[in-house]
C-alpha cells in the first residue's frame, strides 16, 4: 500500500495545469484510489465516523464561540441565552454537548478494534501512538469545554482536576497556581480554558493527518491481520473509492441515527442536572461524577487511598497505552486467531464496563444489597471501593502481566496465508471472530 | 574556494569547528526561544490584581459558639468556627500518634483564642468543600472521595494527605482578624 502508484491523469488544461504546480487533485485521487484490504469489517467504518465526529465539533463549536462569552459574571447567562433566545441555538449546544459524547463512544470503538486485531504491533506502532495522542487531547479538550458553561459541575471539576497537578510533589502547587491564573479557579481560569478549547480542535485535526500519514506509510489492518504479499496485492484489496466509501458512508448514516436520538429525543440523558445551577465556589455538590466517558478514569483515581498515587494510575492508566506494542509478545496479529487472549480481552471489555459504572457510584456505598461483610483494610469488602480496586488491577494487569504473558505461551490457530483463503474454505474459526 | 579551504585547514580540524558552530549556533536558537516564551507563560501566572485581593478582615463576634461561618477569601472559602467546650476538648485529647499529618491543635489556633478555629475549606485531597457534623471524627467529612477531619480540620481517615490549611491570620483586636 505504502509503493501505491499513482493511477490519476489529468483530463483538462485547468487540472494539467494545476498538476504540475499543486498536485492536490492527484492527492485527493489517489487517496480514493488505496488498495484496501476487501475483508474489512465494519468495525473499521468508525475512523470515518470519527473524521466527521472532529468536523462537526469543530462546526458548531465555532458557531457557539459567536455567541459565548468567557466571563464568570456572564458565561452561564450566554450559554442559557444560546439556549433561548440565539436561532436554532438550543440545537448547536446540544449537538456540540452530544457530540462530544457520541466522539468518545466512536473513539473506544475504534481503540476496542485495534486492541482486538493487533492494530498496534508492528509495523503500525506510529500509528498506534499519534491515535493515542488524540486520545489524549481529546479527554483534554472536552474536559476544558464542559468548564465553559460555569455551572456547578463545570466549576467543581475544574477545582478537582485541577488540583491533581498540585499532587505532583514539590513542583505541584506553583504550577497549580500558574495553570489557574490565581489562587483559585476564576475568571483567568476560565478565559483560559475557552483559548485553549479552541485551540486543541485544531491540534487533534493535525495528529489526525499525522495519523493518516503513518497509516498509508505502514498500511492498513484487516480482520485476518496478516500483511497482504506482494503478489496477492491484485487479489485481496479492492480500491478504496467506491467499496469503503458506500460502506464508511452506510455505517455513518446509522451513527448519525443515534446521534440524531440523543439530539432531539434525550438531548440532557448523558449530562447532570447539577450544571443548570450556576458555578458557586462556597457549595459543592453532594456528588461530583465527571462526564460518562472518564468515570473508569476517575474510578482508578479514587482506588487508591494516596492521593499522588490516584493521580499516578489515573494517567498510567492511559499512558501504558502508548507502550501497548511493546508489551505484546505475541507474534499473531488478531485475536481471531488467539483464542487464550480472546478471552482475556472480553474480560477486559467487561472490567472496562465495571470501572465506568463504579466511577459513578459512591465509594462507600455497598455493591450487593445493602448489607455489609468485614473490613478489608480499609473499607468494606462489599463496597464499590473494593470492586473498583479489583477492576483496576485488571485493568494494568491486562497490560503488564497478561499482554505478555500469554503471547509467549499461548498456542494461536493456524493464520491464513491470505486473506480470501479463510472464506474460501469455509471460515468456520473466523465467523465466529 | 569553499572546498580548497577544508583541505588547508585539515579535514579533522575544520569538522570539530563545524560541529562547534553548529552546537553553539543551536545552542542560542534554543536559549533566544525559551527567552521569547518565558513572557508569554509568565503571563498565565496569577495578575496584579487578582494578588491584589490577597487579604480580608473578620469580625469574631458574628460567630455564635457551635457556629460556623463560611467567608470567601482569594476566591477561596475560609471556614471560621467556634468550638463547643466538647469539641475543643476532643481536638485537645486526641494523642499526635492517631494523626495521619501530625499536629497539635495548639498550633493551629491562636493563643488565647483556642475556641477559634480558622482554616481553609478546601479539601485537601482534589479541593471540594467538606460539611461538618457528618464525618466519623465529629469535625468535617468530605462528599466527593470520603474524607473525615477532626473537630480540629485534621485529616483522620480517607484519601487526603494533610490537615485542613490553617491560613496566615493574626488578631488585630480581641474580636478582629485580617487573613492573609
Amino acid at each position: 500500500m505504502s509503493d501505491h502508484e499513482s493511477t490519476y491523469v489529468p483530463k483538462t488544461g485547468i487540472e494539467k495545469w494545476l498538476d504540475t504546480r499543486l498536485p492536490i487533485i492527484r492527492f485527493g485521487a489517489d487517496y480514493m484510489s488505496l488498495p484496501t484490504p476487501r475483508n474489512l469489517n465494519y468495525w473499521w467504518t468508525f475512523g470515518g465516523i470519527l473524521a466527521l465526529c472532529l468536523v462537526i465539533q469543530i462546526a458548531t463549536g465555532v458557531i457557539l464561540a459567536m455567541h459565548y462569552v468567557p466571563n464568570t459574571e456572564m458565561a452561564f447567562a450566554s450559554v442559557e441565552r444560546i439556549m433561548r433566545d440565539v436561532n436554532g441555538g438550543d440545537l448547536i449546544r446540544y449537538t456540540h454537548a452530544n457530540g462530544a459524547s457520541m466522539f468518545f463512544i466512536a473513539v473506544y470503538l475504534h481503540m476496542l478494534r485495534g486492541l482486538y486485531y493487533g492494530s498496534y504491533k508492528a509495523p503500525r506502532e506510529m500509528i498506534w501512538i499519534v491515535g493515542c495522542l488524540i486520545f489524549f487531547l481529546m479527554i483534554a479538550t472536552a474536559f476544558l469545554g464542559y468548564v465553559l458553561p460555569w455551572g456547578q459541575m463545570s466549576y467543581w471539576g475544574a477545582e478537582v482536576i485541577t488540583n491533581l497537578i498540585g499532587a505532583i510533589p514539590v513542583v505541584g502547587e506553583p504550577v497549580l497556581i500558574w495553570l489557574r491564573g490565581g489562587p483559585a479557579i476564576d475568571n483567568a481560569t476560565l478565559n483560559r480554558f475557552f483559548s485553549l478549547h479552541y485551540l486543541l480542535p485544531f491540534v487533534i485535526a493535525g495528529c489526525v493527518v499525522l495519523h493518516l500519514w503513518a497509516l498509508h506509510a505502514a498500511g492498513q489492518n484487516n480482520p485476518v491481520g496478516i500483511l497482504i504479499p506482494k503478489d496477492r496485492q491484485a487479489k485481496d484489496t479492492v480500491p478504496f473509492h467506491p467499496y469503503f466509501t458506500v460502506k464508511d458512508g452506510f455505517a455513518i448514516i446509522l451513527f448519525l441515527m443515534l446521534f440524531a436520538l440523543f439530539v432531539f429525543f434525550m438531548p440532557n440523558a448523558l449530562g447532570h442536572a447539577d450544571n443548570y445551577i450556576p458555578a458557586n465556589p462556597l457549595v459543592t455538590p453532594a456528588h461530583i461524577v465527571p462526564e460518562w466517558y472518564m468515570l473508569p478514569f476517575y474510578a482508578i483515581l479514587r482506588a487508591i487511598p494516596d492521593k499522588f498515587g490516584g493521580v499516578m494510575a489515573m494517567f498510567g492508566a492511559i499512558g501504558v497505552l502508548f507502550v501497548l506494542p511493546w508489551l505484546d509478545t505475541s507474534k499473531v496479529r488478531s485475536m481471531r486467531y488467539r483464542p487464550t487472549m480472546r478471552t482475556f480481552f472480553i474480560l477486559f471489555v467487561i472490567v472496562g464496563l465495571i470501572l465506568g459504572w463504579c466511577g459513578a457510584q459512591l465509594p462507600d456505598a455497598p455493591v450487593i444489597g445493602t448489607f455489609k461483610t468485614f473490613t478489608l483494610i480499609d473499607g468494606d469488602l462489599n463496597s464499590y471501593l473494593w470492586l473498583t480496586r479489583f477492576a483496576t488491577a485488571y485493568y494494568f494487569a491486562f497490560f503488564l502481566i497478561i499482554m505478555p504473558l500469554v503471547g509467549l505461551r499461548e498456542t494461536p490457530r493456524t493464520i491464513p496465508a491470505t486473506i480470501s483463503e479463510p472464506v474460501l474454505s469455509g471460515g468456520d474459526a473466523e465467523m465466529k471472530g | 574556494m569553499a572546498e580548497s579551504v577544508v583541505t588547508e585547514n585539515g579535514e579533522g580540524g575544520d569538522a570539530t569547528r563545524r560541529d562547534f558552530i553548529h552546537i553553539a549556533a543551536g545552542a542560542a536558537a534554543v536559549g533566544a526561544g525559551a527567552m521569547l516564551a518565558w513572557p508569554l507563560i509568565n503571563s498565565m501566572n496569577p495578575a496584579a490584581d487578582t494578588l491584589a485581593l490577597a487579604s480580608i478582615e473578620f469580625d469574631m463576634t458574628k460567630v455564635q459558639e457551635g457556629q460556623q461561618i463560611v467567608i470567601k477569601w482569594q476566591g477561596k472559602p475560609v471556614f471560621v468556627r467556634y468550638r463547643t467546650a466538647r469539641e475543643l476538648q476532643e481536638a485537645v485529647s486526641t494523642p499526635l500518634s492517631a494523626l495521619k499529618d501530625p499536629e497539635a491543635d495548639a498550633d493551629r489556633v491562636k493563643e488565647g483564642h483556642s475556641q477559634y478555629l480558622v482554616v481553609l475549606g478546601n479539601c485537601t485531597h482534589l479541593g471540594c468543600i467538606p460539611t461538618f457534623g457528618t464525618g466519623d471524627f465529629g469535625g468535617w467529612f468530605c462528599p466527593c472521595h470520603g474524607s473525615h477531619y477532626d473537630t480540629s480540620g485534621r485529616i483522620r481517615k480517607g484519601p487526603a494527605p494533610a490537615n485542613l490549611v490553617v491560613p496566615e491570620y493574626a488578631y488585630l483586636s480581641d474580636t478582629r482578624i485580617k487573613i492573609g
